[in-house]
């Protein structure tokens, strides 16, 4: 029963990635893109994994869908006529894509037999915020400038070009 | 326990290559910035899975989810950051094809 579950959370993120890629319009293939994000959340939690599970809810499904619709509606969208063009031209790119996919999944189905791990491993401990604050400082280090690095970025991304007096 | 455990490692260490494969083949084909984001996207979701998977067998999943949070904090600046990039690529060529960026000056 539960290779079953892990069975169709598997192949429900699979066709959601690939949802996410042959979706004609953006709008749909953001939505496609949070629907993986969504089956990443319940893989997640069926691996004892609740804290990152909630983190990629609500930052990967959420936030970064919200980031994805932001800039689509800052952008033009196409015409009727345009999007009968593209559709066409899409499908020339990416028809290829599921058959090998599937063919992937058949080989890879094949040739990756059921294995074991018998040897003993180190454990850092089960508390996700001690390993988090004790054991790996230089991230938190690290995620703060990265936070940082991002916040300027965009600073200067949006600068007004009148004010910083010359033409980038 | 051990039956299912390697069921586990099958099913996914099938599925994550298929994910990668989606995210690559999305980036390499595509002339849409916002799509070629949207593959990062997708090879991100891979590696998390592929990380938790590892943290899971080896009994160290409170590891495995320092990891995945880490990531998810460079994944949202990423995105953030690049979607800023992709707006001024808008803004300048009215377009959002790869080959502006090539027009790019600096």
């Amino acid at each position: 029963m539960t290779s079953v579950i892990d069975i169709i959370l598997a192949v429900l993120t699979t066709l959601a990635a690939l949802w996410a890629v042959m979706k004609g319009t953006l709008l749909r293939a953001a939505i496609a893109l949070a629907a993986t994000s969504v089956m990443v959340t319940i893989i997640l939690f069926r691996l004892n994994a609740p804290l990152a599970a909630v983190f990629e809810l609500s930052v990967c499904a959420g936030l970064i869908t919200v980031i994805f619709m932001s800039t689509l509606s800052l952008t033009k969208p196409r015409t009727y006529e345009e999007n009968m063009q593209h559709t066409k031209k899409r499908f020339s790119r990416y028809w290829l894509l599921p058959p090998i996919v599937g063919i992937a999944a058949i080989a890879l189905a094949i040739f990756i037999k059921p294995f074991s791990l018998y040897f003993p491993f180190a454990t850092s401990g089960t508390d996700v915020r001690s390993t988090l604050w004790n054991l790996r400082q230089a991230d938190i280090i690290g995620q703060i400038l990265i936070l940082l690095v991002g916040v300027f970025g965009i600073i200067v991304l949006f600068k007004d070009k009148k004010k910083s007096g010359k033409e980038i | 326990m051990i039956d299912n455990l390697s069921m586990l490692l099958k099913v996914y260490l099938t599925a994550i290559p298929l994910i990668v494969l989606i995210g690559v083949y999305c980036i390499v084909v595509t002339h849409n910035l916002i799509r070629v984001l949207i593959g990062v996207e997708i090879l991100t979701k891979a590696v998390t899975l592929l990380l938790i998977i590892a943290g899971y067998v080896t009994n160290n999943t409170a590891f495995a989810q320092s990891l995945i949070i880490t990531l998810i904090v460079v994944e949202a600046v990423v995105v953030a950051t690049a979607a800023g990039v992709i707006l001024n690529v808008f803004k300048n060529n009215n377009s959002l094809h790869v080959r502006n960026i090539k027009h790019l000056r600096g």
